[in-house]
């Protein structure tokens, strides 16, 4: 345990000290700035567009930061081959895989409370209410699916050979599965036999992580979601997080370092 | 006394030898998609043991097979026939691990970390209590002469300090053990000749010390034994000074001898 709460520090350490999260918070609160100025009525509707924006842009730079700072951890590991002195040392593949996934899920986390920090300012700013749980919630439900998404990319960093191929796969699918995910049962019930099982197979067989966005949560203001609900969505993502640790486990636990 | 090494059970508790490192008919084999079908043989059926306390020289040009025997010690690729001990453990076993310390070759270390935070973050690892932890990261960064820049990131650091970067964090457990891969490779002769200092001031500890290189000046002043390894093949073995004997000349000599080069007339 310690073990891998040494690794997940020094992941988190990085992305604190590393410019490319700045760039993106900075970005982030430009355009949400200059979306808002354009808002001189406080028009209500206008209020809840400013929020959407602000929130599409959360999403995108938490995939964004979740999927990079996973997606170079083993490579640059090998690359300045500080993963020999640390593998030399008494620590297993398992926990160096665990400690990696660790730090990347924390780190994500911490750059979304700041995110979610900001947004809750600006909506404050404008409606003058606080729905704390509303916030807990949904930014709860988002680091869920943030880790489904860490743990696919750490994944995909050991199968494929290259860092930046293996960050566009991930970005792709995760964006996919958002975006197209609730759709698939529909399209295939469109398609041609042998198809429309495969697709099925595969619409049951993938995460989720739409199921994860409860931005209404906090645009809308819309109802709570139940707890229950809650705790079978984190069993959920910590099902699929758990599967595709084992999977980088066994691909990398016999894997030759050289 | 003869039987010693023919139980390698935990039941036989030690060795009467006293080997910290035993090498025997190791063979490490390359097969990659690279090299098409054939593959590649590194290291050929090679023999060696390193007493408690020696420092050992093993030598050989680029590519003889020096690191890919390392990585086996370190347990990063498995051998394809053979064993290895570290203290009587098979390098397989992650415990084996424990008491030694390693130095790879080429290292840059996490550039965003501070000396300081490198090495506590390895302590951390071997589960140093950090008290402990706080000495001991004075102790080894005033032996490698990096106390004056512990609180800089390593980005900031010379060639020559992050090698010795590379040599406090391979001392941080105090190891009974160190492998060493080229660890004056790259460094100008004042690096060089603090690296050498280290290395006989850990001997002066006790300390055993396996060490590749390919520079033999600095390995006739420092080492008790060397190996030659050449194309994967132990070429010669034995004490400086045997060596010196046998063949009346410097190391550079019987080295250039042993892997068949003969200077153009
Ligand atoms: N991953 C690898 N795949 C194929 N061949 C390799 C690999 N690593 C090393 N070799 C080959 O094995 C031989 C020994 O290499 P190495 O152990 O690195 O030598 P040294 O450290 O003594 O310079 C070299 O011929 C090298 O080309
Ligand atoms: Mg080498």
């Amino acid at each position: 345990m310690n073990t891998i709460w040494a690794l997940a520090k020094v992941v988190v350490l990085e992305m604190v000290r590393r410019k490319d999260f700045y760039v993106l918070f900075i970005l982030t609160v430009l355009l949400t700035a200059t979306a808002g100025s354009v808002n001189l009525f406080n028009d209500r509707s206008i209020v809840r567009y400013l929020k959407e924006i602000c929130l599409l842009l959360i999403w995108a730079c938490g995939l964004v930061i979740a999927i990079t700072c996973t997606a170079r951890q083993i490579p640059a590991e090998r690359e300045s081959r500080t993963i020999f002195p640390l593998l030399a040392k008494p620590v297993t593949r398992g926990q160096f895989l665990l400690g990696k996934f660790f730090g990347c899920w924390l780190a994500t986390g911490l750059a979304l409370l700041l995110f979610y920090i900001f947004f809750g300012l600006v909506s404050a700013s404008r409606d003058h209410e606080w729905p704390v749980l509303n916030y807990l919630q949904a930014a709860w439900l988002h680091w869920l699916m943030l880790g489904i998404v860490v743990a696919f990319t750490l994944l995909g960093s050991i199968v494929f050979a290259a860092p930046s191929s293996n960050g566009t796969i991930c970005f792709v699918s995760a964006a996919g599965i958002l975006v197209l995910g609730r759709h698939l049962n529909k399209v295939a019930l469109s398609l041609a036999e042998p198809l429309q099982s495969l697709l099925y197979a595969f619409y049951f067989a993938l995460p989720h992580l739409e199921l994860f966005d409860a931005r209404g949560l906090i645009i809308h203001g819309s109802e709570l979601i139940r707890w229950d609900m809650i705790a079978l969505a984190t069993l959920y993502a910590a099902a699929y997080a758990a599967f595709f640790l084992f999977a980088a486990w066994l691909v990398f636990r016999r894997r030759p370092l050289n | 006394m003869i039987w010693a090494g023919a139980f390698p059970s935990p039941l036989c508790p030690k060795p009467t030898v006293e080997t910290t490192l035993s090498i025997e008919n190791l063979r490490v084999e390359y097969r990659s998609r690279d090299l098409g079908e054939t593959t590649k043989i590194a290291v050929h059926d090679l023999n060696l043991k390193v007493g408690l306390g020696e420092v050992f020289g093993f030598l050989g040009p680029n590519g003889a097979g020096k690191t890919s025997t390392m990585n086996v010690l370190l347990g990063f690729v498995p051998p394809t026939s053979g064993t290895a001990r570290i203290f009587g453990v098979d390098v397989r076993e992650p415990i084996a691990r424990q008491r030694i310390g390693y130095l790879p070759e080429q290292t840059y270390y996490y550039k965003f970390l501070t000396a300081e935070e490198l090495l506590r973050f390895y302590a951390g690892i071997f589960q140093i209590p950090s008290k402990e932890t706080e000495q001991r990261i004075d102790g080894v960064l005033k032996l490698v002469e990096l106390d004056h820049a512990r609180k800089r990131q390593i980005k900031t650091y010379s060639k020559g300090m992050q090698q010795r970067v590379g040599l406090a964090q391979a001392l941080i457990n105090n190891p009974d053990l160190l492998i060493l891969d080229e660890p004056t490779s790259g460094l100008d002769p004042i690096g060089r000749m603090k690296v050498r200092e280290i290395i006989q001031r850990l001997k002066g500890e006790g300390k055993t010390v396996f060490f590749s290189s390919h520079e033999l000046g600095e390995v006739e002043t420092v080492c008790d034994r060397v190996a030659i390894l050449h194309q994967g093949e132990l070429k010669t073995e034995g004490s400086v000074n045997d060596l010196l004997k046998e063949h009346s000349s410097n190391l550079e000599q019987i080295f250039l001898k042993l892997i068949g080069y003969s200077p153009q007339p």
